[in-house]
């Protein structure tokens, strides 16, 4: 019973993390005037906007975000709502996988969007790309907040994935124990 | 009998999945390419992004694994913990392909809005390569996932299919 209460509580968690990384990073944009030029003695300003929708990587990394606390919103309200009626295998088993693919996906979505910030934090001498972070650098203050709170998440899901799992191994030892009396209960 | 074919699958599988991110691995390693132009030559390797140094080490770590746990015998303990360290490498592969694929789709597209210009124009070599290493990852990644698959249902048997 106490394991339902920890899984309820990492879910929370992990629900609001991915859900804080996702609204950060999309409501990510900065606009700001710069001095491109000067013919003369006057300089010509441009109006350039750094928006997450330019990397494809960041785009991305909201899509899987959204996607991640959704699927633990549907868990919440299918453990609040459920409560320990019909525990059958397929139940267990599908939400074990359910939840290894999703940390798989958010674990995905969090590190191209941090190597894609690495890049845009230190540029690449190699290939002649040069850094943002100087010019912009309340959007890539927003996109380090967005990424801790993803990583968290993925830390969550982890644990998440690995309670599941433990579900399943206690529900098949117990399934065990009960249909051949003569074989021993592994104890976890 | 049946118990035999599953290992022997899950032991092809493993040997795949193994094959596949050493391939990945030593494809990037060997990818290296001399371009010169104006009498300016720049080199490409695989050590100038970060995200392609994470995809080497990432791959060297899963097909470690794989390599080692292709010799776990059959009724030890550890296929317990094998679940949550194959859970794991998926993590890290997905983690490093996404990652590895994110750099790569800028180095061809470049970035117009952040003033970035692509590079494979004039390393097309390094640019097939890496395209090469990351479709190995990719295919190390599926067999992965299938692993995880197996080894939950042969450590878990979650539908009691096994009479014991």
């Amino acid at each position: 019973m106490a394991r339902e209460k920890i899984l309820l509580g990492l879910r929370i968690f992990a629900f609001m993390a991915t859900l804080a990384a996702a609204i950060v990073m999309g409501l990510n944009k900065e606009t700001k005037t710069l001095v491109v030029a000067t013919i003369g003695t006057t300089p010509i300003k441009a109006t350039l906007t750094a928006k997450f929708q330019h990397t494809p990587a960041f785009v991305f990394f909201v899509i899987a975000n959204v996607m991640v606390s959704f699927h633990n919103l549907l868990m919440i309200v299918l453990q609040i709502f459920k409560p320990k009626l019909e525990i059958k295998c397929f139940n267990l088993i599908s939400v074990a996988i359910l939840d290894m693919l999703n940390a798989s996906l958010v674990s995905a979505a969090a590190n191209a969007a941090a190597f894609m910030a690495e890049l845009g934090k230190n540029g690449n001498k190699h290939a002649k790309w040069n850094k943002i972070c100087d010019r912009f650098a309340i959007y890539c203050d927003h996109g380090g907040g967005a990424l801790i709170a993803a990583f968290a998440g993925v830390i969550l899901m982890l644990l998440i994935s690995a309670v599941s799992i433990s579900r399943l191994l206690i529900h098949s030892n117990k399934s065990a124990a009960a249909s051949s009396p003569s074989s021993l209960a592994a104890v976890l | 009998m049946v118990k035999l074919t599953k290992r022997i699958g899950g032991l092809v599988l493993r040997l795949a999945a193994f094959g596949a991110a050493l391939a990945a691995l030593i494809v990037m390693i060997t990818s290296r390419e001399r371009a010169s132009f104006f009498a300016v030559s720049l080199e490409a390797k695989y050590t100038d992004m970060a995200a392609f140094k994470y995809f080497v080490i990432a791959n060297a770590v899963v097909s470690v694994y794989s390599f080692l746990v292709l010799f776990l015998p059959e009724k030890s303990l550890l296929w317990k913990f094998v679940v949550v360290l194959d859970l794991v490498m998926t993590m890290l592969l997905t983690s490093s392909l996404s990652a590895a694929l994110a750099v790569a789709l800028v180095g061809k597209k470049g970035n117009e809005n952040a003033g970035w210009l692509p590079i494979c124009g004039q390393v097309p070599k390094f640019c097939d390569q890496v395209t090469g290493a990351l479709i190995a990852g990719f295919v190390a990644l599926v067999l992965y996932v299938l692993l995880l698959l197996y080894s939950l249902h042969s450590v878990v048997d979650p539908f009691l299919l096994q009479k014991t």
